[in-house]
């Protein structure tokens, strides 16, 4: 028992784990060559509010992630399996994200 | 087995809909259908007395709806919560040959957990397709006409005559059936090669026609597919909208028959099952 808790106290001194709060700001977008009904129709509607000028409308989702890491390659490494598991359908999508230290 | 000893686990999230229909469907022909929560088959905040366990069940139906808002995509949070703790069980599940429908979110969930096309062995680690937003990019809600091209792979639909078209309503914003851009030809050729393709949208004449008889541009007008073994089928319309011939809207204007078009795939699959167990 004693041994048990020394044990846990040098683990605790000697950990080199610091964690850091990370932020990850995600952009989802569709890839080249997948049409994108929502921005054509948003198109549409600027051209009708007298937006001549707009040429073309493409859309994209954003997502703004905090995590904790140790350092920025294995905070790099799980927002990549973040968006494969869920945010992204690899079919459609591309995604491409920034990554900070959280001031 | 006997009709009624099938049980059937009609699957719920916040969102699902016509879960009702689905189940009254089962009931109807006599089977034993069960109005299951999802958190019951994960054994997450529910008694012991009501949890579930997937291998109890014949068939696992996976209505439409728009589970979770259908946030990030539609279907994708469903497919997340059950791949947390279900991938293997059902995977497992599949592998034996029990039954599994989605139905629009349903199709939607399925693809997005990989079981659908299925043509990396049972369940595939990323999609392999998409369930993507409508040409129109609106919801689109209408009767959609629909030709059965399967060869009786299916195990949901071998009732159906060759080439027959049913009446089944669409009701969806994001039912275009997409496969990666660089394989899309390759897939499809090996769909129709393995016999998965079980539905295609139609005009009434018959053919393939564009919008507004196929409601959200999927090309080659795919409205179902199935897994290459049969027992996994997906279909963005809804044939538990359309068990009775009154639910259809053409029904005063001269109808033959009492049933609706949509029985015939709860009846398939009801006598597959029986067959087998």
């Amino acid at each position: 028992m004693v041994i048990g808790m020394i044990n846990v106290l040098i683990r605790i001194v000697l950990s080199p784990a610091v964690v850091e709060m990370f932020v990850a700001d995600i952009r989802i977008k569709l890839k080249k060559g997948v049409a994108d009904p929502e921005g054509k129709n948003t198109r549409k509607a600027l051209e009708l509010l007298g937006f001549s000028e707009v040429a073309d409308v493409k859309t994209s989702k954003f997502f703004s992630i905090r995590l904790d890491a140790q350092d920025e390659a294995s905070a790099k490494a799980a927002v990549d399996r973040i968006c494969l598991a869920l945010l992204a359908n690899p079919v459609i999508n591309e995604y491409s994200f920034e990554l900070r230290r959280e001031a | 087995m006997k009709p009624g000893e099938v049980k059937v686990c009609v699957l719920r999230i916040e969102g699902t809909n016509c879960e009702t229909e689905s189940f009254q469907a089962f009931e109807r022909l006599g089977a034993k259908p069960e109005m299951v929560h999802l958190k019951q088959l994960l054994g997450q905040d529910v008694r012991d007395s009501e949890r579930r366990n997937l291998m109890d069940y014949h068939i696992l139906m996976i209505p439409g709806g728009f589970s979770s808002g259908d946030y990030v995509r539609a279907g994708a949070i469903f497919a997340a919560r059950m791949k947390s703790k279900l991938a293997a069980p059902l995977a497992e599940y599949i592998r034996e040959g029990r039954a599994v429908l989605g139905v629009c979110n349903g199709f939607q969930v399925l693809v997005e957990m990989g079981f659908l096309p299925g043509l990396e062995g049972v369940m595939s680690q990323t999609p392999d397709a998409v369930l993507t937003t409508n040409d129109s990019s609106r919801f689109e809600c209408r009767p959609t006409l629909l030709k059965y091209e399967n060869n009786y792979n299916c195990i949901f639909t071998h009732k159906i005559k060759s080439g027959q078209v049913l009446l089944i309503p669409s009701a969806h914003a994001e039912g275009k059936l997409l496969f990666p851009q660089d394989r899309a030809d390759a897939i499809h050729k090996q769909l129709e090669d393995n016999d998965q393709i079980v539905f295609r949208y139609v005009s009434p004449d018959g053919d393939y026609a564009g919008y507004p008889w196929n409601p959200n541009g999927s090309p080659r007008n795919i409205a179902g597919i199935c897994n290459p073994s049969g027992n996994v089928m997906g279909m963005m319309p809804h044939p538990e909208r359309v068990f009775h011939r009154f639910t259809h809207p053409d029904w005063t204007r001269g109808f033959s028959s009492e049933l609706g078009d949509g029985r015939v795939i709860f009846e398939s699959v009801l006598e597959s099952v029986t067959k087998r167990f």
